[in-house]
């Protein structure tokens, strides 16, 4: 579902990702994992746009965008949920929601998003801003289910997260798998999150990957090791 | 109190509450116009007035060519040079947007510039095209005259005219603002540029469109100020700054604000205007414009959220 070959970003002059390849297929869910600075964020913004890419080819069911701007970029099937959340504060639950809603030309939020989120129903007149963490993240999925995506890009979902609602998070990306028959891609540091929800994981360091392996497969002191210092 | 009696002063107080309102409406349709643009989109378009005189000399334009070839028309056509108004002073807007603005979003000293020049290319164009001299439009019949509830009080309909105007293009702006997607798209763009592509919206073509729409809603001011005053090369830069004014102590980001503002400053101004003389009524209401900015420097109404 989604290919990318050769992806190398840079800021400045400073290369960060160094020429990645990977595969994501449908209905898969990759876990890219690392410590802080290895390039998970960079790598995201550079999938959906966000940052422009120096070199190499990014594909959405076989359609390349490389060269193009985010919103075409949604229009293809890539949605994303950046880190922070970046939901719109001054908007209401709802209006968030249908600033989505222009790409799917849906007309009414659709049922299922409340569904999958409750509180997002009871909330929806309530000014983005004046959510708890817990709820924008939940706000900030809802925004990127309605365009009806193919991939679904998760940028460190759990953090700032209390436990309890991370637990409530996974279970929520397991089921909109389910439901919506999509590929996801997150990136995480949490461990536990990351078993719970991932088919294959890879660590990133400095821009490359250095371990690749199927989440059945894993050996949970080996990943440890390269997520501590 | 004053020499003047107690009926008199009523029919004062209602005729200079009717001119402010009069200098209310027109100060309105410009501030809305730069409040979406300088507003939402944070671009200082020194250009406004140009555009509210492009809408003038179109309906001059079009008088003149209604009063030459259709008279019989002649009491319509004004109806028709508002509509008119709107799309040309839109459509410059939109090619200005693309031509010019696009290119300095991230560099707002520079937009202050560039839009200034335009201002003067636009004063010099209108100079070449209709002359230095002062133009005004031929009125339809019934735009003359006043409203004479009483004996004393004297309503210009033209005055009236201008407040139901713009009476109707703000109830226009805040529905297209607050109920249409489009409207959505432009207030996600401005909160979170990034985001917003990030979910799908164009926002390039958003802010091509909102600056057409604030210079269109300038060429309905342009049309309706004719039937206050006429209009020269340099009508643009009388209203510019008042304009500027109205928007950043209404709160930049607030529409209801700068209706509020607009009010109360042309209220404050025509009521001391008639007590003590023109330009100390200006005066007395920046001073205490700036009095209340300095403690209150987001504006009168700002926007409560959680960041």
């Amino acid at each position: 579902m989604l290919d990318v070959s050769n992806l190398k970003v840079c800021y400045g002059q400073s290369e960060v990702i160094h020429g990645l390849d990977f595969s994501v297929k449908k209905n898969e869910t990759l876990a890219i994992m690392g410590r802080n600075g290895m390039g998970k964020t960079t790598l995201f913004k550079s999938l959906i746009g966000v940052l422009p890419s120096s070199d190499g080819v990014i594909s959405v069911d076989g359609v390349d965008v490389s060269d193009s701007e985010s919103y075409q970029r949604v229009e293809n099937g890539i949605a994303y949920v950046p880190q922070g959340r970046m939901i719109f504060p001054n908007l209401t639950v709802q209006e968030n929601i249908e600033t989505g809603m222009g790409v799917s030309k849906t007309k009414q939020v659709p049922d299922e998003i409340y569904a999958l989120f409750p509180v997002l129903q009871e909330m929806r007149h309530r000014k983005g801003g004046n959510l708890s963490g817990g709820q924008q993240q939940q706000l900030a999925i809802a925004r990127a289910l309605v365009t009806n995506p193919k991939v679904l890009l998760l940028d460190e979902p759990t953090e700032g997260i209390q436990p309890s609602i991370i637990k409530d998070i996974a279970n929520v990306l397991n089921e909109i798998k389910k439901i919506r028959d999509i590929t996801i891609i997150v990136s995480e540091q949490v461990l536990s999150f990351t078993m719970a929800v991932a088919d294959r994981i890879i660590v990133i360091d400095k821009g490359n990957f250095i371990h690749e392996g199927l989440r059945d497969d894993v050996d949970t002191e080996h990943i440890k090791k390269y997520l501590s210092v | 109190m004053g020499g003047y009696t107690y009926n008199e002063l009523g029919a004062i107080f209602a005729m200079q509450g009717f001119a402010g309102i009069s200098l209310f409406s027109v100060l309105l349709l410009m501030a809305l116009g730069l409040a979406i643009i300088f507003g939402q989109m944070g671009v200082i378009n020194m250009a406004h007035g140009e555009f509210m005189a492009v809408g003038a000399y179109t309906t001059y334009f079009l008088s003149t060519l209604t009063e030459t070839y259709f008279p019989g028309f002649m009491p319509y056509y004004f109806l028709f040079a508002i509509v008119l108004a709107f799309f040309v002073a839109g459509a410059l807007g939109y090619f200005a947007e693309y031509a010019l603005i696009r290119h300095l979003y991230k560099r707002p000293l520079d937009t202050l510039l560039a839009t200034w020049g335009l201002s003067l290319i636009m004063q010099q164009t209108f100079r070449s095209v209709f002359g230095a001299r002062e133009v005004s439009p031929g009125l339809p019949d019934w735009l003359l005259g006043s409203y004479q509830p009483t004996e004393m009080i004297d309503i210009p309909l033209n005055g009236m005219f201008v407040l139901a105007l713009t009476g109707l293009v703000t109830f226009g702006v805040f529905y297209l603002m607050f109920k249409s997607s489009w409207g959505l798209h432009v207030r996600a763009t401005t909160q979170n540029r990034l985001m917003s592509g990030a979910v799908g919206i164009n926002t390039k073509k958003v802010d091509r469109y909102t600056f057409a729409l604030g210079c269109g809603i300038a060429g309905i001011a342009g049309a309706a100020f004719t039937t206050i005053a006429s209009t020269g090369p340099t009508t643009g830069t009388l209203y510019i700054v008042d304009t500027f004014m109205v928007v950043v102590f209404g709160g930049a980001a607030s529409l209801l604000g700068t209706i509020a503002s607009a009010f109360s400053i042309a209220q404050a101004q025509s009521i001391l205007e008639f007590f003590i003389s023109g330009s100390m009524a200006k005066v007395f209401t920046l001073l205490t414009l700036v009095i209340i900015l300095m403690f209150k420097p987001e504006g009168l109404f700002a926007s409560k959220v959680r960041r």
